[in-house]
């Protein structure tokens, strides 16, 4: 369309508002019309897709066993300060494992860069976005909530492989 | 009929009128809520009940419950007072206005009208204008900038747009030469609507009746992203809900005033060559009434999302550069066709 913005370059139709008036409502008219976007949330949920942060979680093995090695990088790179890891040793072939490995969901700030940082795909952000708490305590997620199966992560870590 | 009887049927129809506005004011904002979500190609409010049909009650008692909370730096009585006033004048002017025509039943005379009176035109101009004393006061009263800005800004463009929107009214009186509201719809029979013999002057009279409702695009007197709430930024609980009640109040009045004036009120064209017994007729012209009343109603709402507001500037030119000789045309123009006529 071309440019006319100023009062002196609109023609007398566009002048006297009328026709201009009419085009608007008939525009408003024809969207009364049209599908809605609205999702109606608690019935219907949003699928996110792979590229979706949402709550992060630790990958867990078939045999029941975390991936993460307690390194500790997520919890150094962390902006919020919102992990923290506790290190032991194992008799398996990793040798170490988190022993206590603790998301403050009050601190978290879903910016991904723990599972950036994890060399071994351990921690990875789920599609999970229904996260509310009735006190503080809750908030604080322990090992029993971030363990999630790897089955359930594959489209993550896909998403993740192809990208980082 | 005698002076009991009159009183009874006067208080019956007050009564009528008094719980139909109600309701239809509470609907208004639903299905002003409902159409801006349509016009936004969402749902709106659906949860309160099928389809969101309870909505306005729940709104009702949340505002009911809400703390009524009057700042330190208000004067009190003022303050109290401005809502009261936007509530009488919005309740008290659908008196004059009728619905549909006269009809005899058991021996007796009754019409659609709470009070048919010889100057019923100027009674809704007069309680306008009070209504802009309900802003003003509400402005000045709570002691807060946004308020006062709201309330000035207000005052000076219902002020304004009274002159064009008078001009117009004339132009109606001219032709029906009554200012009693039945006599003017009578006087639109046919297809002798104003809207078709004055099509400037109903022009002109929306445009007022937007800018006297304080509706968009001539909301100043509430413009959110500048004055917060405008006149109403101190006021909350059922205070708040006088000043939501009487605007929507307002816009009942007055698209029943541009229906009256302009849409031949109940008239409905060629009816009488249906030959239809006398019953029926009247309850078609009273439905008639109401559908073109929801339209004009419905083209209020429908404005609002569609049209961004003028600045402040605008409105003024608007007003006396553009629509003050507009209605002054149209009176020329009527004074013509009268002599035609």
């Amino acid at each position: 369309m071309a440019k006319k913005n100023r009062l002196k370059d609109l023609s007398f139709g566009q002048r006297i508002y009328i026709t201009e008036i009419l085009k608007g409502l008939r525009l408003t008219l024809k969207n009364m019309f049209l599908p809605k976007f609205t999702m109606q949330y608690p019935e219907v949920k949003f699928d996110p897709p792979a590229s979706y942060r949402g709550r992060p979680v630790l990958a867990m093995e078939e045999n029941g066993q975390e991936r993460c090695v307690a390194c500790g990088l997520c919890s150094r790179v962390c902006p919020a300060l919102a992990i923290e890891v506790q290190a032991a040793e194992t008799e398996n072939e990793k040798e170490r494992y988190p022993v206590k490995f603790e998301i403050n969901m009050l601190r978290c700030i879903f910016c991904g860069f723990c599972e950036e940082v994890c060399p071994e795909e351990a921690i990875l952000m789920s599609k999970d976005y229904e996260l509310a708490f009735t006190n503080r305590a809750d908030a604080i997620y322990g090992k029993d909530k971030l363990l999630t199966p790897v089955s359930k992560l594959q489209d993550r870590i896909n998403f993740v492989r192809q990208f980082k | 009929m005698g002076i009991l009887e009159l009183i009874i049927v006067s208080l019956i129809k007050i009564i009528v009128i008094a719980v139909v506005m109600l309701l239809t004011v509470s609907y208004l904002v639903y299905f002003e809520r409902k159409i801006a979500a349509w016009a936004q190609n969402r749902i709106g409010p659906n949860r309160v009940g099928p389809a969101g049909i309870f909505q306005p009650f729940a709104d009702v008692l949340k505002l009911l419950l809400k703390e009524d909370i009057v700042p330190t730096a208000a004067n009190k009585y003022m303050h109290t007072l401005a809502p009261m006033i936007a509530l009488f004048v919005a309740f008290s002017t659908f008196a004059v206005l009728p619905i549909g025509p006269s009809f005899t039943a058991f021996g007796k005379v009754f019409s659609f009208v709470v009070a048919d009176v010889n100057i019923g035109i100027l009674y809704v101009l007069a309680l306008t204008s009070v209504g802009v004393y309900a802003i003003t006061f509400s402005g000045w009263s709570s002691g807060s900038k946004y308020s006062l800005l709201g309330g000035i800004r207000s005052s000076a463009q219902m002020i304004s747009y009274e002159i064009s929107m008078g001009f117009s009214v004339a132009g109606v009186i001219l032709l029906a030469e009554s200012l009693r509201p039945i006599a003017i719809v009578n006087a639109q029979s046919g297809w002798m609507w104003n809207i078709v013999l004055q099509p400037i002057g109903f022009i002109t009279f929306l445009v007022s009746a937007f800018a006297e409702t304080n509706r968009l695009p001539f909301d100043l007197p509430e413009a959110e992203p500048e004055l917060v709430g405008g006149y109403h930024t101190e006021y909350s609980s059922m205070k708040f809900a006088a000043f939501f009640l009487s605007e929507y109040a307002n816009m009942i009045i007055s698209s029943a005033l541009i229906v009256t004036l302009y849409l031949g009120g109940w008239q409905i064209p060629y009816l009488e060559m249906l030959k239809l017994p006398a019953g029926w007729v009247v309850t078609l012209q009273v439905v008639a009434f109401i559908l073109k009343l929801i339209f004009i109603m419905f083209f209020f709402i429908w404005v609002r999302w569609s049209i961004p507001r003028f600045r402040y500037d605008q409105l003024m030119n608007i007003g006396w550069k553009v629509m003050f000789p507009l209605s002054l045309l149209n009176l020329l123009w009527v004074a013509i066709l009268a002599m035609i006529l």
